[in-house]
């Protein structure tokens, strides 16, 4: 099952690449298009923080993932590396259960 | 002998140039192929297996997508819901496709390798530049480049965390978030998108205790849509 939802994940995000090289071009020049497909990695990604930081399940929760994601943004607002955002956020919840 | 300088010295500068794109390709390559070491990690601990990881980079091969699939399957969806995030979040990369198929000339068989390197990075390097030649250099560079850094980076973070008895205690339920709120900081330069994230972050919560996992996220794909539809503002 995982694996069936992996290939047909793969598979669409393939054919999304080969349908804007592919299509005709004012199928994708459509101007309400190009406004509404920059808005999804923005309004996804979004939701996507919110959800995974203050939900468990299906209730909403205030741990230690909320100061780890301030930390996050601390280091976004700094320019840091992505690599280092994702650490910074993980060790700070990982001391904040250790103490 | 002057025409001979001159020509010499547009070679050495195309020369240099080349030199200039392959060398931000590998900078741009080894950046992510970092990125991708957090990727392998946090991929194994949502549940995934190696194998599966490692297809996730090599034949998905866009970075917010598979870090949206694994983690939504992390955080107890199901891996449909997984999917369809991933899809909506791929979405993009078939716009940069329009940018890129008058840049990218060549057969069928050429479009169908092509594709597969349109991603954000190897796009932004391709378009803006004087030449054609340039462009077509800086598009395969960069997705080469980034293709093999981050496979490598996602089969090293995923043994590595292997090799991890709990891999928990380290915080990583707490590393998705920070992953996407770096993919998404660089696209909040003016106040409607910032509008919309927040906007999507409450919206995700409000609907997160009355409906499956997952669902949330599709219903702020559709509220996107309509707003984009209807070209009004949120």
């Amino acid at each position: 099952m995982i694996w069936a939802g992996v290939l047909v994940a793969c598979g669409a995000c393939y054919v999304l690449k080969l349908a804007g090289m592919s299509l005709p071009r004012r199928l994708l020049e459509d101007p309400r298009l190009q406004r509404t497909v920059p808005l999804l990695p923005v309004a996804l990604l979004a939701a996507l923080v919110a959800i995974q930081t203050f939900s468990t399940g299906h209730s909403l929760v205030l741990d230690a993932r909320a100061a780890a994601l301030g930390v996050a943004v601390i280091a976004v607002l700094l320019r840091a590396p992505f690599l280092v955002v994702v650490v910074a956020a993980a060790a700070t919840a990982a001391l904040l259960r250790v103490v | 002998m002057v025409c001979g300088t001159y020509s010499g010295l547009t070679e050495s500068r195309s020369a240099s140039k080349t030199r200039g794109i392959v060398r931000d390709a590998l900078g741009i390559g080894i950046a992510s192929g970092a990125y991708a070491l957090s990727f392998g990690a946090i991929s194994v601990t949502a549940g995934l297996t190696l194998l599966q990881t490692c297809a996730l980079s090599l034949l998905m091969f866009t970075g917010a997508s598979q870090f949206a699939l694994v983690g939504v399957l992390g955080a107890g969806g199901s891996i449909w819901a997984g999917a369809a995030t991933a899809a909506l979040l791929g979405a993009r990369n078939g716009l940069y496709g329009l940018r890129l198929s008058s840049l990218l000339d060549g057969g069928p068989w050429r479009r169908l390798a092509a594709s597969q390197f349109v991603i954000d990075e190897s796009t932004a390097m391709a378009i803006g530049r004087d030449e054609l030649e340039e462009s077509r250099l800086a598009f395969w560079a960069t997705g080469l480049s980034v293709f093999v850094f981050w496979n490598l980076g996602t089969l090293i973070g995923a043994l590595a965390i292997h090799a991890i008895p709990n891999p928990r205690v380290l915080g990583l339920d707490a590393a998705p978030p920070a992953a996407y709120l770096a993919l998404l900081a660089p696209r909040l330069r003016a106040r409607e998108p910032i509008a919309i994230a927040l906007g999507a972050g409450v919206v995700a919560l409000a609907l997160l205790p009355f409906v499956p996992a997952g669902v949330p996220l599709l219903v702020v794909a559709l509220l996107v849509g309509l707003l984009g539809l209807r070209g009004g503002r949120k």
